[in-house]
């Protein structure tokens, strides 16, 4: 393992942090609650893990957005790949976070078709899941391709290998989101009162940082680009809070050692050359334009979708589940009557319990000693 | 011998007389094997029985640090150690896969007698069957082991307000090996299983002081047993998550996947809670053994949150650190 290491420690429990809870509270105490949303999964158990929301509150409200790309896939998708784990020949590749996801039925997920005989195998990679279509030329091998700017490119390279060696057992189900299209939607909603933004750092290292420009020029809104450490995410609340209460908008990256201005360009080619934006439907959020990726007229043989006829749609949320408030930020995981009564993880009534990156999943692992 | 197992091995005639006679028994002879009964008369054990048993399905059967073989020995073992027993006697299953290299049954039969030996145990009767191809996984392992009471009252019963957490080492080196040897993790370093027989270290954890419960915390790691102390009990552990040891290479492989490596099995790690000022005496006694060199204090028995395991981060902030839900999975970015 590389031996930077060491200095992680230096980012998870800062020397300063102390003196930045202070400061965050002396700035918030005679003022309305300054609401900072995140909108990366890992950022939401990070501050979870680290306790953060109770540490900072009353001052600092934090609040989960549409950061899990589970949590943001509707029903009907899941669905689909469900019913696809049940065709004969189909071999279903996934990340492990899928798995446990119910689609419109409760307890129906793709780890309980595996028990009844599909063959659903978990994945690290897109290239993993070539590589069992290479091995396995009598399967047909689907990879299920979830998530934002950050597994996009992986899954681009994946198919653009595949076409190289001329494979024809392999595709994808494409499921990949675009993050800004979806975050305009949540701001230009009436009912979205946040403050500031903290961005995802992983999908900025892919974007570049520039791309959350439009956050303070045209929202007016405070943004800083975190990295993943307690201390990352503490530093960039504290730039935040500062913003807000100085009336000072702007982008600010605290990632730098791993994000640049321009981000990852031949990562975003891989993508473009692979990908177009289309419509793409949001638990919570709804149909979005340009919110999507589907795969190019060119690399159309590789597309799951059209290649068995998968009927797309938002499929039924289960009864009772809030999932898409929590999404959009207007409710937070506690204040649903469900959670931790009748939705745990063990038995998740919606994906944002369930899912690695959930808000709901990450209020329930890390809940405070407090409440 | 062929080069691989075939049904002929399990068949109960010459094949399985070649098996016992050519591999299991020059590697775990001793007299009351020898006999081959159906049975193994034992002598008076001098004490309470104490008695386990613990099935072995892992994948792959080798990785850094140990192999099923080893893990078998250690699992069972471990076990009869932790309730407070002396290891003494084992059988041992073997149920092998059709075509599994006979060169890797001797090493794994190898690596068995290396860990019996070393744990002081006897592999005194056994059973040998082979499944067809696709039935099994290259081969599991079954153990059942004997040994005698030496430490009677452990249990969650003799926990008190005050007791000190120990714990004899780093914790998930096993957890993220595994996953390494699977080839789940992209990276390759220094992840080798902290796999071991625990007889030395629970010996001189009882010898050094009033020890209250001992347990080895393998599947659901340290978090998962530790509730299981106290759930459903008035009493709750306050941990110091500065002070639980996570080894670097470790720390930064369950980083990369999503886990936590205080819910990663240890195969080799003993938690133990003890008198409050004995933990001095107990930690003492564990550092001077190899194993337990890193053992330290994690945290305190208390009243605050019945029923809990409250860990104090770093920042100080406070949260409940529950039970494992399911297995552990990779994150997907």
């Amino acid at each position: 393992m590389p031996c930077e290491d060491s200095w992680l420690k230096a980012f998870r429990n800062p020397a300063g942090a102390a003196r930045l809870v202070q400061d965050i509270r002396r700035r918030t105490q005679d003022r309305a609650p300054v609401r900072i949303m995140e909108i990366c999964g890992t950022h939401t158990m990070a501050i979870a893990k680290a306790g953060l929301r109770s540490l900072l509150a009353p001052g600092v409200e934090l609040i989960s957005g549409p950061g899990c790309p589970v949590c943001v896939t509707p029903a009907g998708d899941i669905d689909a790949a469900l019913e696809l784990s049940a065709r004969p020949g189909v071999t279903l590749a996934t990340y492990g976070d899928l798995l446990r996801v119910p689609g419109s039925l409760r307890g129906d997920t793709l780890l309980r078709r595996r028990a009844e005989g599909a063959d659903v195998r978990t994945v690290y990679s897109a290239a993993d899941a070539v590589d069992l279509a290479r091995t396995n030329p009598d399967r047909e091998v689907v990879f299920l391709g979830v998530g934002f700017e950050t597994t996009a490119p992986g899954t681009a390279a994946c198919v653009l290998d595949a076409a190289g060696d001329g494979l024809d057992n392999f595709s994808v189900f494409c499921l990949l989101k675009r993050t800004e299209p979806a975050l305009r939607a949540l701001l230009n909603a009436p009912d979205c009162g946040v403050d500031a933004l903290l961005c995802p750092g992983h999908v900025a290292a892919i974007t570049g940082a520039d791309a959350f420009a439009f956050l303070p020029r045209e929202y007016g809104l405070p943004a800083v680009v975190g990295g993943f450490e307690a201390g990352d995410v503490l530093y960039a609340v504290w730039r935040m809070v500062c913003m807000v209460c100085d009336g000072t908008p702007a982008l600010e990256n605290e990632y730098v050692r791993l994000v640049t201005a321009g981000g990852n360009a031949a990562a975003r080619a891989a993508v473009d050359r692979v990908f177009q934006p289309a419509d793409s439907l949001w638990r919570g959020l709804g149909e979005i334009p340009d919110s999507g990726l589907v795969l190019r007229p060119a690399y159309a043989r590789y597309d799951a979708a059209a290649r068995y006829g998968l009927a797309r749609g938002a499929g039924t949320e289960p009864p009772g589940c809030r999932c898409g408030q929590v999404i959009r930020g207007l409710l937070h995981p506690e204040e649903c009557p469900l959670f931790g009564r009748l939705c745990r993880p063990e038995d998740p009534v919606g994906p944002c319990m369930v899912s690695g990156e959930g808000a709901c999943a990450a209020a329930w692992k890390y809940r405070s000693a407090d409440v | 011998m062929q080069s691989i197992i075939t049904m002929d091995y399990g068949s109960g005639g010459v094949r399985t007389a070649q098996l016992i006679d050519e591999i299991l028994l020059p590697a775990f002879g001793n007299a009351t094997l020898n006999d081959l009964g159906d049975g193994a008369v034992l002598p008076d054990l001098g004490g309470q029985p104490v008695f386990s048993t613990d099935s072995f399905v892992v994948t792959p059967w080798k990785f850094p640090g140990g192999d099923i073989g080893k893990l078998a020995v250690c699992g069972t073992v471990n076990d009869l150690c932790m309730a407070g027993g002396k290891p003494l006697y084992l059988s041992l299953s073997l149920i092998l896969e059709e075509g599994l290299p006979m060169d890797d049954l001797r090493t794994v039969v190898d690596s068995i007698a290396r860990t019996a030996r070393e744990a002081g145990v006897q592999i005194v009767t056994g059973d040998t069957k082979v499944v067809e191809r696709g039935s099994a996984d290259g081969l599991y392992i079954n153990t059942a082991g004997i040994g005698v009471l030496r430490a009677p009252g452990l249990g969650r019963r003799a926990l008190r307000p005050g007791d000190a957490v120990l714990v004899s080492g780093s914790v998930g080196c096993h957890g993220a090996a595994v996953l390494m040897a699977r080839g789940d993790l992209p990276v390759e370093g220094d992840l080798r299983s902290d796999c071991r027989p625990l007889h030395e270290l629970s010996a001189a954890a009882l010898a050094a002081g009033e020890v209250h419960i001992l347990r080895d915390p393998t599947r659901g790691g340290v978090a998962t047993t530790l509730n299981e102390f106290v759930e459903g009990s008035g009493l709750c552990i306050d941990l110091e998550e500065e002070a639980i040891p996570v080894d670097e290479p470790v720390a930064a492989a369950c980083d990369l996947l999503g886990l936590d490596p205080l819910y990663a099995a240890c195969e080799g790690r003993m938690l133990a809670v003890v008198a409050p000022g004995d933990a001095e005496a107990v930690l003492g006694a564990l550092r001077a053994l190899p194993g337990g060199e890193g053992a330290c204090r994690i945290g305190t028995v208390g009243t605050g949150r019945p029923g809990k395991v409250v860990l104090h981060t770093a920042l100080g902030g406070s949260r409940i650190l529950g039970k494992l839900t399911g297995a552990q999975l990779p994150r997907i970015c």
